[in-house]
């Protein structure tokens, strides 16, 4: 995978697959401290302390279909390959946050990506979800919450074409914000 | 202390199933593999131009989900399309640019585009 936003993708499928009703997502990136850090949240059904010791170990899965388990190895391969680390904590019947660091800079740091896609593709597919996404750059950010746009909608679900249209320009409007103000700054 | 998000949540979840229920009995649903060998294959692309493609056409009556993998990897992005009365049609090895063609066929017009299915890509 050659986009951090599709190892996002991949990591919050496990926090739905673990009946997660809401989701936090997080990209916070220090240009001065040369840090993005990606934490990915969820009230699901959390591991024991057993199995988060499992998880750490590549191969390590609960599904049935296949006996490998790629999603979390993979993560952690692509923050550790850019000097960075990705660390797990977990309570059972609480929840799973999973921080990944990267070295802004560093030459194997791979791209951002397509977050927009990745967001709107978990929306689309999980309209009854509550996904927050959060994204900084040197203190100043933008979030997008699915549980205040619902406040809005009432009736309306998410899943609606005008609604996600609208959510995507939302999206896109603010990280050009994001990172254009830092263009004026430099 | 319950939360007025709690409650918005519930509510929601609870008029979700009851169009799910409705949504079940009678929609088309299109089923995409999103574990992490399908991801990794293309998922989200193909994803993208389902959704463009329905919402192009305005078909009111097609779910998109997702599913997880199925043990068949290599084959990924596997699209799974249940129409009411038929049974189930496994796309393998899907590309945005064979979206439109099932879509129009199978979607629409009930025909499902062969060459595409995983028994034709196995071969
Ligand atoms: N957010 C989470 N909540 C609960 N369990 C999790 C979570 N993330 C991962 N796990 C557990 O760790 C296992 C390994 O995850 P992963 O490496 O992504 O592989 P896979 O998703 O293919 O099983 C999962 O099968 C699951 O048991
Ligand atoms: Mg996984």
């Amino acid at each position: 995978m050659q986009e951090l936003s599709l190892y996002i993708l991949d990591i919050v499928q496990n926090s739905i697959s673990a009946g997660a009703s809401r989701i936090e997502i997080s990209v916070d990136e220090d240009t001065a401290a040369d840090t993005l850090a990606i934490e990915i949240s969820d009230n699901g059904c959390g591991m024991t302390e057993e199995q988060l010791k499992r998880v750490s170990d590549p191969f390590y899965t609960t599904r049935t279909t296949r006996r490998v388990g790629m999603g979390i190895p993979l993560f952690r391969l692509a923050a550790e390959q850019s000097g960075g680390s990705l660390e797990i904590s977990s309570e059972p019947g609480k929840g799973t946050r999973v921080s990944a660091r990267f070295v802004r800079s560093h030459v194997n740091r791979l791209p951002l990506g397509d977050v927009c896609g990745t967001l709107t593709a978990l929306i689309r597919l999980n309209p009854n979800l509550d996904f927050c996404y959060m994204q900084s750059l040197d203190g100043r950010s933008f979030s997008i919450d699915t549980s205040e746009l619902r406040r809005i909608l009432g009736d309306v679900p998410l899943d609606n074409p005008d609604v996600m249209s609208w959510i995507a320009g939302y999206f896109n409007e603010q990280s050009e914000l994001l990172s254009g103000e830092t263009d004026q700054t430099i | 202390m319950k939360s007025l998000a709690e409650l918005q949540a519930i509510r929601d979840k609870a008029r979700m199933q009851m169009q799910m229920r409705k949504d079940n009995s009678e929609a088309i649903r299109v089923v995409i593999g999103m574990a992490t060998c399908g991801i990794s294959a293309g998922a989200r692309p193909v994803l993208n131009a389902f959704v463009q493609e329905i919402e192009k056409r305005r078909l009111e009556n097609v779910v998109v989900t997702q599913t997880g993998c199925i043990g068949m990897c290599q084959f990924e992005p596997i699209v799974e399309v249940f129409v009411p009365g038929k049974d189930k049609v496994t796309y393998a090895k899907v590309t945005p640019e064979k979206v439109p063609r099932i879509v129009a066929d199978h979607l629409v017009n009930g025909n499902p585009v062969m060459e595409y299915t995983i028994g034709s890509v196995m071969k």
